[in-house]
């Protein structure tokens, strides 16, 4: 405990016995912490009280005596007399429950919720509750689908308030509401019109009955059946923190866990409900070679043999950088770390990357003071210049809300499309790429062009050289080039030196790429292949002399006919590289594809060799978040067939060549990068799990990161049943929800590791080319349920992909003589056309299409040339 | 295309205008819907939520709370017969069962022609005049089955169309000045107001922070 | 007779017009107030009057004024919500004497320095409605809303809010949600009471109808002269609304303790007695949120302790009386059928336990009750007013929960007998 918060203490006793806890903490909280659990309904920790259900009544001692009190509402002060246990206490608990259990039906054979819901736990303890109701119970239709995900039994609901409140308040999607009055009080949506939310599934989750269950999840199995481990969600780069459940070796669930650090036990829905892909038929099982237009399959004895000398007769010619390697977003660190050892300790090419075009230069990432998700929600003022964080990252969405409406950070966005963000800052400016180095080089400035935005950072007293400023960095328009927004980053950090960046680029694990050495010219611990440490050097024979190609580069040398050898290991650049035509003809043209993937995928189904890879919580490892936070990634199931965990691939790959990569499991792969990475200085498995892990350790470690805090993870309310899931049959228990273990503070990375700094990095200003003439500016971006694997593979999400769109606003539609709903086409610079029907939305600019990425009418066009700094498409009615 | 038309929708605008917080003017609102259609659609709360800046979930959370607020049909007398205990005392509940057989219909009902809506209310403040009802909030009583016959009769010919306008329509009188208080004085209400709010829920989520 | 203060223009015809009121010396109190004295004198004269709310709580007015927060922006609400069965006072003052009220809002938005003022009026008040929001354009065009009035310097605004038929939205701080827009849920409290977190967040007083009505004539006669009437905490005058088995049901406004339950219930000039040969079974003061009480209490005087002593409350000023031809059973029945229809829902023991009893006690009165009925149903209201005890604890939010005992809890206690004749009998022994 920290000395402010002792230093706000205060005592007050519990039936008889005197506690301390922090001025103005909720009673029902301070109990607990002290051993004292007090059942309740609608209190949650993450949503504001409100006090309804009744049941954590305790008696409290006023002026007029002692008088039973909500404890979820009532904060402790300084010599408060509680009783808990009383008769009275008793007895009004136990009428909460039976007024409860009037109208609750007894379907509890058919309910999800059975085996893990507080109505049936507590009813099961407290007797004569069910007979003394005679009378008929309340009807309503039985199980209605309020979206494609979730369904709502209003029969069992007890009103407490929690999904509408999380949906209002947390989500700001107000969409579904109390209707009615009284006992006939329901909770519904609008009459036609869905729950959908992307963070519809907390609802389920936080629903302390079966009134809300998940469509991916019903009837699947039942609590007792599940076994669990704790993990971290890879479908972004948030990393929330998630419990894994399982039934016989199929995946069934995903439960947000509670990190103060990361997601406050919020997840997004493509998150939760992605574990449908893994359980996918349509896994890629086996190696399988192409012959002529088919696979065949093949062992992976031969598999990697034939990888041997395909690696053999490329590096003959002399230049290793014949041979890249593309990763991509499912690699945990481990993978990661193993394929960059092959590739640049052994094979000896720095081709590497992990970003298709999508992303930032590592270099740049390395350069810029990174802050962690806290402190950006707890900056002085939050500018934001990235892609739609609700879309990309949904729960740093959350967070930033939340944190914005309760007053504690300001944000104010620039870029060049209205996006989720604008409702939530201050000031919104649209900027051209000129105006957007202005901004970076005077923002705070009295000279500043910007007036508006100067004005919220000293009003929020951001400090000249930026100290209180934290910056979102992400790809705010995907049609300008990743040039425009390194240099925007490394001009900005130059004026304003204190200001800290959290890089919002969305593909999970991008981090833990640049961290260590997935992306050309880094070594692990964002090292240069000149400053490489001699611990590396040791390790890693065979290091390249010189810089390898990116994404764009090795595309480019493909074209020319200078790479022999490509491996896309989880990469698929057909489907994701913004440049597809680029992508395409470049991807014909390599002398020899190696795919190894979960999925055939668009890029992997024309490979010449696809190996079956093993999928998230197949394989342990720990994977990194944006913020720089590494957590651990758990195996809850067997990988089918023959898949194997990318690193073991890696690893094969080096015998054949008969080097050993030198480790045999993901905790020996972790040890070597704590070895061999100044930034993992002190990263230990056990160090880990031994913490429970809950918030991670941010790399690199300094003695605070590794304070930990005791925190329930898991509301025991909404899912009390996972206590038993984690005893493995034993009775709820309290005691598994605490980490109150210590560790001690790393000796040897106190101080931190010397860091790339933007002195390092010049920041390079592209040239925008001239507006042709009959063009419009591209606004280019996603959204959460665009394509990829992930979303096909899973039955329910697969629902809510979305259509590739086209808006614009109503005066450009005037002056195109089109209309809502009308047929326009998009052609790009290169001549490929696509069909869009047309939306009208004023928020565009006039003058400028937004196109939404998804499947396009023709897979030839390309709206995104990767020779372009800012892209420009012609548009006319069909 | 608009629900309220260009009358009401001046009307909309006034009420939206009177409140520090838009939200307020949502019930005012539904019953101008009301009273321009007989009950409020499913169009009409779009559109209040597009006027006060909510959810069309929050407008009909809202108004299905509140009895007057309709958002099923209602026929164009709505008939309440108060049960309640001054009433029960004094043959209400009686007076409500002829009412049934009057109109043909069970409380909650409407006629087939559209024409009533018969209702058991409570107590409708009209206690010394029990047992009584009201006809679209209009009140009548003490009333005899007889007296009750005769109303039933006036209403279907039209004859107190002008003491009882059809159902939707309460209030005939509207405001005719907008707020007058200067606005420095409104935009200090606002302040208050928003700083409360941020208090509010502060308070309440006081957990719910970014700290390590 | 004595002295008539909120009705005493209610009889004139046409008196919700602002030329009647000018007629009879209307706004001459606020002139008074505005130009002659300072808001603390408006307040001191209040306070001085000892005047209890009419809302049903009884709390001093001028005590409740003197704790609003003192910040910039300050609201006050008048709760004309009036949907207490049985009461229907502000009814009468709303339709007939609007310019009144007006004028007793406007001096007390001065006295508290609100910066707006809202008047939310029961929706199904169509006439009431129409009534107060003429007199509101009749003020503002005479100059008594709006900016500067009278010369003063004071400016408010009055806005008339209609609520939309929810018996809750009387309770104030469900009354200020509702006004705010949203479901007439009551709010949790303490901590907040409305004098320093109210609507919008801002300090707010809450005051009902009647309340607001006296203050002209406070302001006019002074808060001494005001005092002088009544008894103890009793002061002024109240509007009794008396109801039920009685020859002339009626709104009294009487001087407060000068007469007792007998004496309006029999006085001719009053309720004018009961009907040939019929004797008081049970009295229901305040509201049917009251505890009833029995003939043996009908002498005592209509003042707010004395009603308090005997185990229940003035309340709203109503008074329904049962006479012994009435059924015990029934009338409690109907009464919890009330409050589950009106319960908000919001808190578990309200919402389920009301319409539980509500479906035993239905039971009893159709005779399919048994003797063990009676234990679960005092158990069940037990569970929302624990102990059972006047003034009642509670384990709900607000205190409608614990009004759903009262009555029930009544009739078991004094006529037990009566309903171990529906059991026994299987039926109810009253012809209705
Ligand atoms: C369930 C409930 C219903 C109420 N209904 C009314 C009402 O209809 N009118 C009213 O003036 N006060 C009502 N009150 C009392 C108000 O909460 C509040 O005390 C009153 O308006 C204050 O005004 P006063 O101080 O002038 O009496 C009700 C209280 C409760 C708990
Ligand atoms: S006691 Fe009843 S009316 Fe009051 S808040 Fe609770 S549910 Fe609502
Ligand atoms: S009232 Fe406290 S947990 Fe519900």
């Amino acid at each position: 405990m920290s000395t402010d918060e002792s230093q706000n203490l205060v005592t007050l006793s519990i039936d008889g016995r005197e506690i301390k806890a922090k001025g103005g903490e909720l009673l029902i909280e301070a109990a607990e912490k002290s051993g004292v659990f007090i059942p309740r309904f609608c209190y949650h920790n993450r949503l504001p009280q409100v006090g309804v259900c009744r049941m954590c009544l305790v008696e409290v001692k006023g002026p007029r005596g002692f008088s039973l009190q909500p404890s979820c509402y009532l904060p402790v002060s300084e010599g408060m007399e509680v009783i808990t246990q009383s008769e009275k206490v008793k007895k009004a608990q136990d009428g909460v429950l039976e007024f409860l259990l009037i109208n609750h039906p007894l379907d509890c054979p058919t309910c999800d919720k059975g085996g893990e819901c507080p109505l049936q736990d507590q009813t099961l303890t407290y007797g004569p509750g069910e007979s003394r109701f005679a009378e008929e119970k309340r009807h309503w239709e039985k199980p209605i689908a309020i979206s494609e995900l979730v369904f709502l039994d209003r029969e069992r609901c007890i009103q407490c308030d929690r999904c509408t409140r999380f949906a209002d308040v947390v989500a700001g999607d107000a969409l579904i509401e109390f209707i009615g009055r009284g006992d006939h009080t329901e909770v519904n949506v609008f009459p036609d019109r869905p729950f959908s939310s992307y963070f519809s599934g907390n609802t389920v989750q936080i629903c302390p009955v079966g009134a809300l269950t998940a469509a991916p999840y019903r009837f699947k199995a039942r609590p007792w059946d599940l076994s669990q481990v704790e993990s971290s969600c890879m479908a972004c780069s948030m990393g929330c923190r998630i419990m894994v459940q399982s039934s016989q070796n199929g995946l069934t669930r995903y439960l947000g866990l509670d990190s103060d650090s990361v997601n406050h036990g919020w997840l997004c829905d493509k998150g939760r409900f992605g574990f449908e892909a893994i359980n996918s038929a349509d896994r890629v099982t086996s190696p399988m070679i192409r012959k002529g237009d088919s696979f065949v399959e093949t062992s992976w004895a031969s598999a990697l043999s034939l990888i041997g000398s395909k690696i053999v007769d490329a590096k003959a010619s002399g230049d290793p950088s014949r041979i890249g390697i593309m990763l991509g977003s499912r690699l945990t660190n481990e993978d990661i770390y193993a394929w960059v050892k092959l590739a640049k300790g052994v094979i000896g090419t720095d081709s590497v990357d992990s970003q298709l075009g999508d992303g930032l230069r590592g270099e740049v990432i390395a350069a810029l003071p990174r802050a962690t998700v806290n402190e950006a929600v707890s900056a002085k003022a939050v500018l934001a210049f990235t892609g739609d964080i609700k879309e990309e990252i949904p729960v740093l969405f959350l967070r930033l809300r939340e944190a914005i409406r309760n007053g504690r950070t300001k944000l104010v966005t620039v870029g060049t499309r209205s996006s989720s963000l604008d409702k939530l800052s201050e000031v919104s400016a649209r900027v051209t790429p000129d105006q957007a180095r202005l901004l970076a080089m005077e923002v705070t400035k009295d000279s500043s062009k910007f007036p508006e935005i100067s004005a919220v950072l000293s009003k929020q007293g951001v400090g000249a050289d930026g100290e209180g400023l934290v910056v979102l960095l992400g790809r705010e328009n995907l049609a300008w080039d990743q040039s425009i927004v390194e240099a925007f980053a490394l001009e900005l950090s130059r004026s304003l030196p204190k200001a800290k960046f959290l890089i919002t680029l969305r593909g999970s694990n991008f981090s833990g790429a640049v961290d260590l050495g997935g992306v050309p010219r880094l070594l692990p611990g964002r090292s240069s292949l000149e400053t490489a440490t001699p611990v590396l050097r040791q390790k890693w024979a065979n290091l390249p002399a010189q810089g390898g190609r990116g994404a764009k580069e090795m595309f480019n040398a493909a074209l020319r006919g200078e790479l022999d050898l490509l491996f896309l290991v989880g990469s698929d650049p057909r489907q994701d590289y913004l440049d597809s035509e680029l992508a395409n003809s470049a991807l014909d043209n390599v002398g020899f594809v190696v795919s190894v993937d979960t999925y055939l995928s668009r890029s992997s189904s024309s490979a010449d060799l696809v190996l079956p890879a093993a999928a998230f919580a197949e394989k342990a490892g720990t994977t990194t978040n944006l913020e720089g936070r590494v957590f651990t990634v758990n195996q809850k199931v067997t990988s089918p067939g023959l898949c194997r965990p990318d690193w073991t691939i890696a690893s094969e790959i080096a015998l054949e060549l008969e080097e050993d990569l030198g480790f045999g499991s993901a905790e020996d792969i972790l040890d070597e990068i704590a070895e061999v990475s100044p930034l993992h200085w002190g990263l230990s498995w056990h160090r880990l799990t031994k913490s429970a892990a809950l918030d991670g350790v941010v790399v690199p470690i300094t003695a605070t990161a590794l304070s930990i805090r005791p925190r329930a993870m898991l509301d025991q309310i909404s899912t009390p049943g996972i206590a038993s899931v984690w005893n493995q049959g034993l009775p709820s228990s309290k005691t598994s929800y605490f980490d109150d273990g210590t560790i001690e503070e790393p000796g040897s990375a106190s101080q931190p590791p010397a860091q790339a700094s933007v002195a390092s990095v010049e920041p390079i200003w592209p040239v925008a080319p001239v507006q042709p003439l009959g063009t419009m500016r591209l606004g280019y971006s996603r959204k959460l349920y665009g394509q990829g694997e992930h979303l096909m593979n899973s039955p329910h999400l697969s629902k809510l992909i979305v259509e590739a769109k086209c808006r614009i606003s109503s005066k450009t539609a005037k002056e195109l003589g089109a209309e809502m709903g009308d047929s326009l086409r998009v052609a790009d610079k290169a001549g490929g056309e696509s069909l869009f029907e047309l939306e009208i939305d004023d928020s565009v600019g006039d003058g400028i299409v937004e196109l939404i990425r998804g499947s396009f009418s023709n897979p030839g066009f390309s709206p995104v040339r990767s020779d372009e700094a800012v892209n420009y498409v012609k548009v006319e009615r069909a | 295309m608009s629900f309220f038309n260009p009358e009401n929708l001046e009307k909309a605008q006034i009420l939206v205008g009177l409140y520090p917080d838009k939200r307020s003017a949502l019930i005012p609102l539904c019953h101008l819907a009301q009273s321009q259609h007989g009950h409020l659609s499913n169009e009409a709360m779009v559109e209040i939520a597009e006027l006060v800046g909510v959810q069309p979930a929050e407008v009909y959370g809202t108004a299905s709370f509140y009895d007057m607020l309709h958002t099923e049909e209602v026929g164009k007398y709505l008939v309440g017969v108060c049960t309640n205990v001054a009433c029960l005392l004094s043959g209400g509940q009686e007076l409500l069962e002829h009412a049934s057989d009057v109109l043909g219909i069970p409380p909650g009902a409407t006629t087939e022609d559209g024409k009533f809506t018969l209702e058991e209310v409570e107590c409708v403040a009209h206690c010394d005049k029990a047992p009584c009802a009201q006809v679209n909030y209009r009140y009548f009583g003490p009333l005899t089955n007889g007296d009750f016959d005769q109303l039933v009769d006036d209403l279907k010919s039209d004859r107190l169309s002008d003491s009882v306008p059809p159902h939707g329509v309460l209030s005939r009188v509207f405001r005719d000045a907008p707020p007058m208080v200067p606005l420095e004085i409104i935009h200090q209400e606002r302040r208050v107001m928003d700083e409360a709010k941020k208090a509010r829920l502060a308070a309440q989520n006081p957990d719910a922070g970014g700290k390590q | 007779m004595s002295t008539k203060i909120v009705t005493a223009r209610v009889d004139i015809p046409n008196s919700h017009t602002l030329s009647v009121y000018l007629e009879q010396g209307g706004y001459q109190s606020l002139r008074k107030a505005l130009l002659e004295m300072t808001p603390e004198a408006v307040q001191e004269e209040v306070t001085v009057s000892g005047m209890l709310g009419r809302g049903g709580a009884g709390f001093e007015t001028g005590r409740k004024w003197s704790m609003l927060k003192q910040d910039l922006v300050r609201y006050l609400v008048v709760n004309g919500d009036e949907s207490e069965p049985s009461t229907f006072k502000d009814h009468l003052l709303v339709e007939n004497d609007p310019h009144q009220l007006v004028e007793g809002t406007l001096i007390t938005a001065y006295a508290i320095g609100a910066s707006r003022a809202f008047i939310y009026l029961r929706g199904e008040f169509a006439l009431g409605l129409e009534r107060v929001q003429s007199a509101i354009n009749e003020a503002y065009a005479y100059g008594a809303i709006g900016r500067n009035i009278f010369g003063s310097g004071f400016s408010v605004d009055v806005v008339l809010q209609p609520g939309a038929g929810a018996y809750i939205c009387g309770e104030e701080t469900a009354l200020i949600e509702s006004l705010e827009g949203k479901r007439g849920f009551p709010r949790i409290k303490p901590p907040y009471f409305p004098a320093v977190i109210g609507l919008y967040g801002a300090p707010t007083i809450v005051n009902n109808v009647e309340t607001m009505s006296n203050v002209p004539w406070i302001v006019k006669n002074g808060g001494r002269a005001f005092a002088a009437m009544g008894k103890g905490r009793s002061t002024g005058t109240r509007l009794f609304a008396l109801s039920g088995d009685v020859m002339r049901p009626g709104n009294y406004e009487l001087e407060m303790t000068s007469k007792t339950f007998r004496e309006l219930i029999y006085d001719p000039d009053f309720g004018g007695g009961l009907k040939e040969g019929r004797s008081v079974k049970a009295v229901i003061p305040g509201g049917v949120s009251a505890p009833w009480i029995g003939p043996d209490n009908l002498d005592l005087p209509l003042g707010q302790d004395e009603v308090a002593q005997a185990g229940s409350m003035l309340g709203s000023g109503s008074i329904i009386v049962l006479d012994d031809h009435s059924c015990a059973v029934r009338a409690a029945w109907r009464i919890t059928k009330f409050f589950n229809r009106e319960s908000c829902g919001q808190c578990t023991p309200c919402r389920e336990g009301s319409g539980w009893i509500e479906k035993i006690m239905h039971r009893i009165e159709l005779g399919s009750g048994t003797e063990s009925d009676l234990d679960l149903v005092l158990d069940a209201c037990d569970n929302i007013a624990p102990g059972l005890t006047w003034p009642p604890q509670q384990t709900t939010i607000c205190v409608l929960g614990p009004s759903i005992p009262s009555s029930v809890v009544s009739a078991i206690k004094m006529f037990r007998d009566e309903f171990m004749v529906h059991i026994k009998e299987e039926g109810c022994p009253f012809v209705h």
